[in-house]
């Protein structure tokens, strides 16, 4: 029998008896066949079927040729089993630790099976790990540990000493070597995904753009792609060159914001602080822009809120000049350094060898040499007309992701210097009809972490019955953890703000 | 060395002179709202986190508003530039008549004490990282907390009080009381942003709690989603009495 295949593209919906059903066997080798050919995972998720089922989809991705495969298999609520695919391939632990923990479907063979977020299954079936809603985190499951003569463990979290968000962080150490480290998240859990299904529509959009607070715009555009491409609805050229416009503005407060939390953890405090108010000054254009510093009320489905008029463009255009500048000079002091070199450099790598094998994406997995960008790989909107270099670096060291974050700022101030030049012509916003029944679509957006998928499902009376969120911090969190390993204790938190990923948006 | 003292000299003097002089914020900063409360334009629809009140007179629940603009088609509301809109009291939330109680000034003993030096734990219970990120920014140059006094310390232990973000998930519950109650005796409590306030977009969600002063009282209530870093800071200084009224 020849397997029916079945291929999507960024920004697609289609009927969702379009999507192939195989037998469990032929499933899991077909994910595994993909992946050994080049592909790697965007989205393994589970839905709940009408007849009690879970029906577990898989969307692999290659992204030489912007095709993702899709296909799914079917668990059966009376016998909630399936082989785990992680032992061959890491990068799907997380995504199966979600579907275990989502609907109470046991994955055997899964070598570190745990919850991820700590609530209760949706299938309204006793869960797979009792008690999961009373007991704190980590619950009756505990933390991996080594034993030995002078082995020792340090926990930290989930409240830090800085100020950011709750995570727990649990070294097995060796003097000052760090032997493993476990990062257990959950504590942000807010329940976002149950949200988006049963509350209305104009609540999912707030809602999306409160999944990574630092993430307003990448997430949002996501979810108006798939409200757009569900109900078929094509937006004006403008709108989709000033969210472009928004989204870059996003990525570059935030690398340049990164860049600053490097300068501080090293304690080269003269450009943590100039980087600090170079951020300031991304954030206040958005605010110029979409009356708030993080973009909120900026992308609605069917277009824009607000419009870039001439004389914001004029001012817009000038101060992303004087930025360029500036920018060109806080990296050379930065970067030129020895000092600061010292700290970067060699510390926390993460192999290239490694990063393929975690499914790693964004600036994290560039730093490694991996070519993974959605605005190359999967253009969608005003990417489509206008492209980006994606920067490489090859080290997977701290220092790699800081330049990789520089390269990105350079890259994204000539990219909207040239865009604010030429912003099509038109309105801003147009309606959006009601959404088709039966389908399922997928949006991504490459938000300055990395890879942003969202996928949603309609059902006969055309309302969304699922909504699966992915945010590349899914992805990366295990690559920190790899970056750590073998790390001195001292190095920790340059690693992290190295990665700097979203809690919130792990945990949505 | 020389290459910083020259770039010292460039980047120049960039804090702001707040709280002396104007801040001019852009023409489209969402600030204090104002509402034409003669109108009868209301549509719940586009109310999702229940801002909007109608019993008796028309009046929105700062707390509640995400200060977005698809609320205007929910009721005739405009946003003001103003940036000022803490309170101490959750029912000064309520904003009725154009009118907002804005945050008063701690009693006379704790003023003695905080006054001079007020030292914060900021907590994360499950907020975006929005509330968080204006939080920090009130660190940079251009805000510079530390010139008032007030420093966000590493350790509960070291505080006078706590700096709280998030609705309050299920799973932060417990990390929030335990650091509430490392925390020495007088100590005050900020709860920042919607959802701190209210639960903000998640309000209703079952895994979180709607907000923080179901778990431990709050002293000084800064609504915005997230508030503008300004706001923040009007409502510290307003709590330590070092605004003009």
């Amino acid at each position: 029998m020849v397997l029916r295949k079945f291929c999507i593209r960024n920004g697609q919906s289609w009927h969702l008896n379009q999507v192939p059903l195989y037998e469990s066997e032929i499933f899991r080798n077909e994910v595994l066949e993909e992946c050994r050919s080049g592909s790697r995972i965007v989205n393994l998720f589970g839905t709940l079927e009408e007849s009690g089922d879970v029906r577990m989809s898989a969307m692999t991705s290659k992204d030489d040729d912007a095709r993702i495969s899709l296909f799914s298999v079917k668990i059966s609520k009376d016998s909630p089993v399936f082989k785990s695919l992680t032992p061959e391939l890491p990068e799907v632990q997380g995504f199966e630790r979600e579907i275990a923990e989502q609907f109470a479907v046991t994955f055997e063979g899964h070598p570190w099976f745990k919850p991820l977020r700590y609530h209760q299954n949706y299938r309204k079936v006793p869960d797979l790990w009792p008690g999961i809603q009373e007991k704190p985190i980590p619950g009756s499951y505990s933390f991996y540990r080594f034993n030995g003569e002078e082995v020792h463990e340090v926990g930290v979290g989930p409240v830090h000493a800085g100020i950011i968000e709750p995570g727990h962080f649990r070294f097995q150490c060796h003097g000052e070597e760090i032997l493993h480290l476990e990062i257990q998240l959950g504590y942000q859990h807010r329940g976002i995904e149950k949200m988006m299904e049963e509350g209305p529509m104009e609540r999912a959009v707030l809602l999306a753009e409160s999944i990574a607070g630092d993430t307003v715009i990448g997430h949002v555009m996501a979810y108006c792609n798939l409200i757009e491409s569900l109900s078929g609805c094509v937006i004006f050229p403008r709108a989709e060159a000033l969210r472009a416009v928004a989204l870059e503005l996003e990525r570059l407060s935030n690398h340049i914001g990164d860049l600053g939390a490097l300068g501080t953890d090293i304690g080269f405090l003269p450009t943590a602080a100039y980087f600090g108010r170079l951020r300031g000054e991304f954030l206040n254009m958005l605010m110029e822009l979409s009356g708030n510093r993080y973009g909120r009320s900026f992308c609605r489905p069917g277009g824009v809120f607000f419009d870039l008029d001439p004389k914001m463009n004029d001012d817009f255009r000038g101060r992303l000049s004087v930025a360029k500048k500036e920018l060109k000079e806080l990296t050379d002091l930065f970067f030129s350094k020895p000092s600061v070199l010292a700290r970067l450099e060699g510390v926390g790598i993460v192999s290239e060898q490694t990063a393929k094998e975690l499914g790693l994406v964004g600036p994290a997995a560039r730093a490694c040499g991996l070519s993974r960008d959605v605005r190359t790989d999967h253009a969608s909107g005003i990417y489509r007309f206008r492209h980006l270099p994606v920067s490489l670096a090859s080290m997977g060291d701290v220092f790699a992701r800081a330049q990789i974050r520089w390269l990105e700022a350079q890259r994204s101030l000539d990219f909207l210097l040239e865009l604010l030049d030429q912003v099509p012509k038109g309105e801003l916003c147009t309606n959006v009809p009601s959404l088709k029944s039966d389908q399922m679509a997928l949006a991504m957006v490459e938000g300055w972490r990395g890879e942003i998928a969202h996928v949603a499902m309609t059902d006969t009376q055309s309302k969304i019955i699922r909504y699966k969120i992915k945010d590349p911090s899914f992805h990366n969190w295990g690559g920190l953890a790899m970056a750590a390993r073998g790390a001195q204790i001292s190095d920790f938190p340059l690693c992290n703000k190295s990665f700097n990923l979203s809690y919130a948006g792990h945990d949505l | 060395m020389w290459r910083i003292i020259k770039a010292r000299i460039k980047q120049g003097y960039r804090t702001l002179k707040y709280p002396q002089g104007e801040v001019v914020f852009p023409e489209r900063f969402r600030g204090k709202p104002a509402i034409n409360f003669d109108s009868k334009n209301i549509d719940k629809k586009f109310d999702t986190t229940d801002a909007v009140i109608l019993k008796d007179a028309l009046s929105v629940d700062l707390g509640k508003l995400l200060f977005n603009e698809d609320i205007k088609k929910a009721c005739p509301l405009v946003y003001s530039q103003d940036h000022r809109m803490a309170v101490s009291k959750k029912e000064d939330l309520i904003f009725k008549n154009n009118e907002l109680k804005l945050a008063s000034a701690l009693v006379e003993k704790t003023k003695r004490i905080f006054g001079r030096s007020l030292k914060l734990r900021e907590v994360c219970a499950g907020s975006c990282n929005g509330c968080d990120s204006e939080i920090q920014a009130l660190n940079n140059v251009v805000f510079d907390l530390s010139r008032f006094g007030i420093e966000f310390v590493a350790s509960p232990r070291h505080a006078d009080g706590l700096m709280v973000t998030g609705p309050v998930t299920r799973n932060m519950e417990l990390a929030l009381k335990k650091t509430y109650e490392a925390v020495a005796d007088p100590k005050i409590v900020i709860a920042v942003g919607a959802c701190a306030i209210s639960g903000g977009p998640f309000y209703g969600s079952k895994e979180v709690r709607n907000g923080v002063d179901h778990l431990i009282p709050v002293d000084l209530y800064v609504p915005g989603c997230p508030p503008h870093p300004l706001t923040i800071l009007d409502g510290l200084l307003r709590l330590l009495d070092k605004l003009e009224k």
